[in-house]
């Protein structure tokens, strides 16, 4: 799933602020973002809520309806709200960073307001945790590093083993953070299979990720291969 | 030979090789970098210029190894894989290559979040293991990774660093013999306090051969001071003060005379340990040191390389 989170309250505010207020819509999404506890359902009320105490407190006279979609990142959703998107003056995004940008296609002559920080694809750990587990490189080997992805969980996005910076089992850009490779071999050296860790990666091809360019996949074709 | 490295020579020769370290300023005073060189100059057989080290910005590597040159002063130029992609890194391979840099250290490079400009983004197109892929490949095969022809290869003794004291302690071994398949010639260590820990390292080392492939060299830190040594033990990545270091620092009249006392023995140490061709001398923040060090250590007068 997408993980992202709101934004400070005072940065959302100073967006619709420099929008004119007036009336507000705030649109969420039941996707990635509602099970990341950043733009679902309960997020959208909570946001609206503290949009209009902000208003009232300074009699601003802001107007705030609230909507969360399915997935804010399928136009068909998107298009299904345009009365209210027509009463509008400004548009609050809770979607990720692809929702507000089909929004935002999908009402071109409007400003999406992007009240949400899209940080990575990830899974939730528990305890209100969300870890990055993919980066999207477009070429996954991780049947060689014990199912654990060093592009995405490594500091440096290291393929042949862990830096000289990895003790006691955590990276050292942060004592909260594990080494992706102390992981790595954890897993392997459980199933027997440290003899993975022998095989000498070669410079990888990135034009299958980003570097390549943003990418398109078309069903049956496969993502730039 | 693959290169007319000095170091390569007196690798092969047999001798017990001493290098140390220049880091460069954190300006444009070529001046500064000569001034080191001289005052460092025949007490040990190359030197690291080190790349943007810890993350901070400084003359780069290259201009300050080319100011060595000038001063009749091997470098050993670092390339870190965190600034580079692969075609960066080839293209000053070549320019180093041209200019008379006849070693090359190939590292991954600090995290840029411990230096002086943590918002910056990290390159890591490829690992230091594939760095040294791509740069035997350009000296031995004269082509680039691509497969394009170079027509007058580099000569390049190409280094790699290895850190004993990182975890896991078996996967760093791995990682060591990958970087010796893939084109390292020689290894510097990080710095040695825990001489336990290394020994368990060593023999993992010796065990699988790869002391056989490559040529290691010991890293070592003289300590300056109590402060400095404790700074080492829990601020810097990848370090390993045992206790009994720190307290015989702590414990010390004259700290420095201690912390050479300490450099001095895990030097002799060292030295008697099978499959140790030499040491790395990083007197950090310390550059005095380095001739009192040599000179008490019986590494003196440093060896000519035949040519």
């Amino acid at each position: 799933m997408i993980i992202g989170e709101q934004k400070p309250l005072d940065e959302i505010i100073a967006m619709v602020e420099k929008e004119g207020g007036g009336r507000i819509l705030v649109a969420g999404c039941r996707s990635c973002v509602a099970v990341c506890l950043a733009g679902g359902e309960e997020e959208v009320e909570q946001l609206a809520s503290s949009l209009r105490e902000h208003s009232d407190d300074r009699s601003l006279g802001w107007e705030l309806r609230t909507v969360t979609l399915q997935r804010q990142c399928e136009r068909s959703f998107d298009e299904a709200i345009s009365e209210l998107v027509d009463w509008s003056d400004a548009l609050v995004s809770l979607g990720c960073g692809v929702g507000a940008q089909v929004l935002s296609e999908v009402y071109p002559r409007r400003v999406i307001l992007p009240a949400i920080d899209t940080s990575s694809m990830g899974a939730p750990e528990g305890g209100g945790k969300w870890k990055e587990r993919c980066s999207g490189c477009g070429d996954c080997t991780i049947h060689l590093s014990g199912g654990i992805c060093p592009i995405a969980r490594c500091s440096k996005m290291l393929q042949n083993g862990p830096c000289g910076g990895s003790q006691e089992g955590k990276c050292e850009t942060s004592p909260e953070r594990d080494c992706a490779w102390q992981l790595i071999y954890d897993h392997l050296r459980a199933k027997d299979r440290l003899d993975l860790l022998e095989a000498s990666l070669p410079p990888k091809d990135w034009s299958r990720s980003r570097d390549g360019g943003p990418r398109t996949v078309v069903r049956g074709r496969g993502s730039g291969r | 030979m693959r290169s007319d490295s000095a170091l390569e020579r007196l690798l092969a020769d047999g001798e017990f090789v001493v290098t140390s370290e220049i880091g460069p300023p954190k300006s444009a005073d070529g001046e500064d970098v000569r001034r080191k060189a001289r005052l460092m100059k025949g007490h040990a057989d190359a030197f690291n210029v080190t790349d943007n080290q810890t993350a901070i910005v400084r003359m780069s590597s290259l201009a300050a190894s080319l100011f060595c040159i000038q001063e009749g002063v091997e470098p050993i130029m670092q390339m870190t894989c965190r600034d580079r992609n692969r075609l960066a890194m080839q293209s000053e391979m070549l320019g180093a290559g041209a200019l008379g840099v006849k070693n090359l250290l190939c590292i991954t490079g600090d995290h840029q979040k411990f230096g002086n400009q943590p918002q910056s983004r990290n390159v890591f197109d490829l690992d230091s293991t594939q760095q040294l892929m791509v740069f035997k490949r350009m000296r031995d095969e004269g082509e680039m990774w691509c497969g394009d022809s170079i027509k007058v290869p580099p000569r390049m003794f190409l280094g790699a660093a290895a850190n004993p004291f990182a975890d896991p302690l078996e996967l760093g071994v791995v990682r060591l013999a990958k970087k010796a398949v893939a084109g390292a010639d020689f290894i510097q260590t990080q710095a040695i306090f825990d001489l336990q820990r290394f020994d368990e390292w060593m023999g993992m080392v010796r065990s699988r051969g790869i002391d056989k492939d490559v040529h290691i060299l010991a890293g070592i830190i003289p300590l300056r001071s109590a402060k400095a040594a404790r700074f080492m033990a829990s601020k810097v990545p990848g370090m390993s003060v045992p206790d009994e270091v720190l307290a015989r620092m702590s414990r010390a009249s004259d700290e420095k005379a201690e912390g050479l006392r300490i450099c001095l023995e895990t030097i002799e140490e060292l030295r008697g340990r099978p499959g140790i061709d030499g040491i790395h001398l990083m007197p950090v923040n310390w550059e005095s040191a380095l001739p009192e060090i040599t000179e008490r250590a019986g590494l003196l007068p440093r060896p000519q390389a035949r040519r």
